[in-house]
């Protein structure tokens, strides 16, 4: 895997729209976007309606996952192109979630919605209508997920690497600073935690520094140990879903995963160690 | 630039009393007299460093939930067009702002 097997352009996504082999998707948290206009014969994903489990705090389960593709008409044999707002952050969540469940012929859009409404592109209105699959899911790979439990262990040990703005990060917000504050009980971050900010692997346009940028970002600046193994986090696990996909997929560090309980989670949990201040 | 508290802004956006003890820093964006539906909003901290974004509304509208003290706004929209504001946020204050581009 190489940079250019994940990540595509703009110009790559306009040459693609209507290859019977790939399928847009755009994620979302607020799906008004797509609704407003959309890359043209792009589908869409709620980021939290479709791939939350209305009950618990967890995925959609492999079952769910499947009738969801099979619904919105996406095969195993397809090429799922997605891209989203926010910078991406719901789309690099959603391919790390497809990557989750066996789905490897997933590729991001760089620079996502943004870059592509900076651009004056083509967007569209029409919904298109895709003929239900039969999707098969595998197992959930448990190598790119961590738990509570595995970030626990992990505090002196691993490279805990905490996505979130400096604010959130110090514990002076709770949230990013476009949300209300609320969540978690605690403010903080895990002991032994370095602050990358998601946004620093990003360019204004919402595209991906070069892999030599982000090489430079995690070890030089960060001082990220890459011959240990990481655990990425943020407040839900999207923007942290933004670095393991950099981490991960763009710079190939093999053991990296993304802690999706994230700030939500620990923050509330009783007893953890919190440590409170600005990164060093 | 004001910061009076309640009240809907030029936007339309109403504030809700949950915002009330927040440091809101809430505005519009308007090119030639009309609003920029599409473009981009995002705050920055000292250095430039990256704190939030956001699309901007329909009505060229947007809304921030800071940390008091002394931010950058900057927006994007189409054509290259680009804009810079300094504001201040408080809690307890709605701070708008009016940027034209």
């Amino acid at each position: 895997m190489s940079r250019s097997d994940v990540l595509v352009d703009a110009d790559w996504a306009e040459a693609h729209i209507g290859d019977p082999g790939v399928v847009i998707v755009e994620v979302d948290e607020d799906t008004s976007a797509y609704d407003k206009g959309h890359i043209p014969t792009a589908i869409k994903l709620d980021w939290k309606k479709d791939l939350q489990d209305p009950v618990r705090r967890d995925f959609v389960d492999k079952t769910g996952f499947e009738a969801l593709l099979s619904e919105r008409g996406i095969s195993n044999d397809d090429t799922v192109l997605l891209y989203g707002g926010n910078n991406n952050w719901f789309a690099a969540y959603a391919y790390w979630y497809f990557r989750l469940y066996g789905h490897d012929k997933v590729l991001l859009l760089d620079g996502g919605r943004k870059k592509w409404e900076l651009d004056s592109r083509e967007l569209s209105s029409d919904v298109p209508e895709r003929p239900r699959t039969s999707y098969t899911a595998s197992e959930q790979d448990s190598s790119l997920r961590a738990l509570r439990d595995e970030v626990l262990g992990a505090i002196g040990k691993r490279n805990l690497v905490d996505v979130r703005s400096p604010d959130e990060f110090a514990g002076r917000l709770l949230a990013p600073a476009h949300l209300p504050q609320e969540q978690a009980q605690r403010g903080g971050h895990i002991p032994t935690a370095r602050n990358v900010p998601w946004s620093k692997a990003a360019n204004e346009d919402g595209t991906f520094r070069s892999d030599d940028e982000l090489r430079t970002l995690y070890q030089t600046e960060a001082g990220l140990d890459f011959s240990k193994d990481t655990i990425a986090y943020c407040r839900i696990g999207e923007r942290s879903a933004h670095t393991w996909f950099v981490l991960h997929e763009l710079l190939e560090q093999p053991n990296v995963k993304n802690y999706d309980g994230s700030w939500t989670e620990y923050g509330s949990l009783v007893g953890v160690p919190i440590e409170l201040g600005d990164g060093r | 630039m004001s910061s009076d508290g309640c009240g809907a802004p030029a936007g339309g956006i109403s504030v809700s009393a949950a915002t009330g003890s927040q440091a809101v820093v809430e505005g519009r964006v308007v090119h030639e007299g009309s609003p920029v539906a599409t473009g981009y909003a995002r705050l920055l901290g000292t250095g430039d460093e990256f704190v939030a974004e956001v699309p901007l509304g329909d009505d060229g509208g947007f809304r921030f939930f800071a940390a008091p003290g002394s931010w950058t706004l900057r927006v994007l929209a189409p054509g290259g067009l680009r804009a810079e504001r300094s504001v201040e946020a408080d809690y307890g204050h709605v701070t708008k702002v009016e940027v034209s581009l």
